[in-house]
């Protein structure tokens, strides 16, 4: 029974949280990892590419709210994600045309293309706040569990309760079908396989006749999509504050370099260790330990490290993966 | 040599603007259904005259024309359009590809049906045809060089241009390769490659080239070159 009770706490502080957050960091690690491939450069300005997403949907969800339309259980932050996501496609699409379009056609150094998408960053930064504030907003509304601790308590009868959010449900589901769209896409349609073979060999995709803006195009628009879709659903978990997408920049890259730059499959399973390595480092282990082991009596917490130091844990795994192996869990490019 | 299918005619000119010139008045020509190599030392400019005729440097002077129509100054993607196709020495494949969607995107130009096509390539190279679901980065030299050729070939060209396609193959899959090549110039195709190993290529073709420092050396027949006392004392070693 009290390993039971051990299996449900680990479940409800670790393995749920961990795997919402590994799949709203999987979702932002694919767009960084898909600029990196196709436009070959570090996108600084994605952490806020994703917050203008979320914001462009919240401002719709708030006027979708105020109509009284709703899709209860469901949030209705669903229904506005469309715009949001367009809204995002048109500003990542002008940024283009307007910035990187120009660097571009001087075949600039990567490298200066990191420090323009900076630029760009603490514009985006900026633009966000002016219109939305730096305050937490809130947006979620519908169903707020699927299962909460005190149902669970109820039907199980175990000292500990397993809450399952239905941001946590919504947000699983929705990685799932946005990832499983994006690998069809890349690897069953021709448009999805001529970015690949762009990403792979500019020169020879050229010669094969693959049009280059076409493919920069499509790219800026899938990116526009997971960013908003990422920055959503990480809105709607947590909640949305454009300072903390600032922040999540520094988890993505590390989940997509982990990964292996420019391969998506490494970027999803990049999320996740980066996702799982915060979340186990800095949880009290004291109630779960306290169940394996009933006679030991431990003086502090046992956790690792405080919830504050959480960021110093994707630096650690990126030095070390840059350290020992740095294309990547998964074959990426090197840096 | 009466007006052939594709000619870089009296070609000067080097990479960038105002960068020195590499092609001296060099001319490089192929018949329709031959075999043409450009040969030569370490240097002499063999691989960027073939760039030329592709359209990946600028012309001073001089001019291309495929079917009496003059493409100088068309870029090399246009050039494609225009039935040509080009084998690039190195990174000529997508290593992350598999063998068929290499094949798919040589033929990205294409609307019609791809599937004869592939299929004729599936022939010339059965190897292929194993290995069309593997990672074309995976495959040896040879099978590697395969592919590219098979990627070039998905556009239907009239002309197939080479640059050293038997560089670091075995000489076993190097024979093969040739024999593939000469398969490939049966159909119809004219070839245009340029290759380290001069006798061998001379064997093959029908015309040679001789460059030294960007002009032309020695010009004629595979046979009358390899027959050539001083082309056979400077260039293939006696």
């Amino acid at each position: 029974m009290d390993l039971l009770n051990a299996i449900v706490a680990l479940a409800n502080f670790v393995i749920l949280p961990g795997i919402s957050y590994g799949s709203q960091l999987a979702l932002g690690a694919l767009g960084v990892t898909l600029i990196y491939g196709i436009l070959r450069f570090s996108n600084f300005a994605h952490g806020d590419t994703m917050a203008f997403g979320a914001m462009a949907t919240i401002l719709m969800t708030w006027w979708l709210q105020s109509l009284g339309v709703s899709l209860d259980p469901l949030p209705t932050a669903l229904l506005a994600l469309p715009v949001g996501i367009a809204a995002t496609a048109l500003l990542v699409l002008g940024t283009d045309k307007l910035v990187y379009k120009f660097y571009r056609e001087q075949k600039a150094a990567p490298v200066i293309l990191v420090i323009v998408s900076m630029g760009v960053m603490f514009v985006l930064n900026g633009l966000v706040r002016f219109i939305i504030g730096v305050d937490d907003q809130r947006f979620a509304d519908g169903a707020r569990f699927v299962i909460s601790a005190r149902d669970f308590k109820e039907i199980t009868g175990l000292r500990e309760g397993l809450a399952i959010k239905s941001t946590t449900v919504l947000t699983v589901v929705v990685a799932v079908i946005v990832v499983a769209l994006l690998f069809w896409f890349l690897n069953k349609t021709r448009t999805g396989k001529s970015m690949r073979a762009f990403s792979d060999n500019e020169d020879l995709a050229l010669l094969s006749g693959i049009n280059p803006e076409r493919v920069v195009m499509i790219t800026w628009i899938i990116v526009a999509a997971l960013a908003t879709i990422a920055g959503t659903l990480y809105g709607l978990d947590k909640s949305f504050k454009p300072f903390t997408y600032f922040q999540l920049l520094l988890p993505i890259f590390a989940a997509a370099i982990v990964g292996g730059l420019g391969n998506p499959v490494g970027a999803i399973a990049g999320g996740f260790v980066i996702a799982f390595s915060e979340v186990t480092i800095t949880y009290a282990w004291k109630k779960v330990a306290g169940y394996v082991f009933p006679s030991w009596e431990p003086d502090g917490l046992i956790q690792l490290l405080s919830t504050d130091y959480k960021f110093a844990v994707s630096f650690a795994i990126l030095i070390v993966v840059l350290l020992f192996r740095p294309t990547g869990l998964f074959r990426g490019k090197s840096l | 040599m009466s007006s052939p299918y594709l000619i870089g005619d009296a070609m000067t000119g080097g990479y960038g603007r105002g960068g020195p010139d590499i092609l001296h008045n060099c001319t490089i020509a192929v018949n329709e259904g031959e075999i043409a190599v450009i040969v030569g030392p370490n240097g002499a400019g063999k691989s960027t005259a073939m760039k030329a005729v592709f359209g990946m440097l600028n012309l001073r002077k001089g001019a291309v024309r495929i079917g009496g129509e003059d493409i100088t100054h068309l870029s090399p993607q246009d050039r494609v359009a225009k039935g040509m196709a080009f084998v690039p020495q190195t990174s000529n494949i997508f290593t992350t590809m598999t063998v068929e969607e290499n094949l798919e995107m040589g033929a990205f130009l294409r609307r019609d049906d791809i599937s004869g096509t592939m299929e004729q390539i599936y022939t010339l190279f059965p190897i292929l045809k194993d290995k069309r679901r593997q990672a074309a980065g995976e495959l040896s030299g040879g099978q590697r060089q395969q592919v590219a050729v098979g990627r070039a070939l998905m556009t239907q060209p009239k002309v197939l241009m080479l640059d050293e396609p038997t560089a670091g193959v075995s000489p076993i899959v190097m024979d093969e390769l040739f024999d593939r090549i000469i398969e490939v110039a049966r159909t119809g195709i004219s070839i245009l490659m340029v290759e380290q190993n001069a006798r061998q290529a001379l064997e093959i073709a029908d015309r040679g080239y001789v460059l030294v420092q960007g002009s032309n050396a020695y010009t004629d027949s595979g046979a009358a070159l390899l027959a050539d006392p001083d082309v056979r004392r400077s260039f293939l070693g006696g």
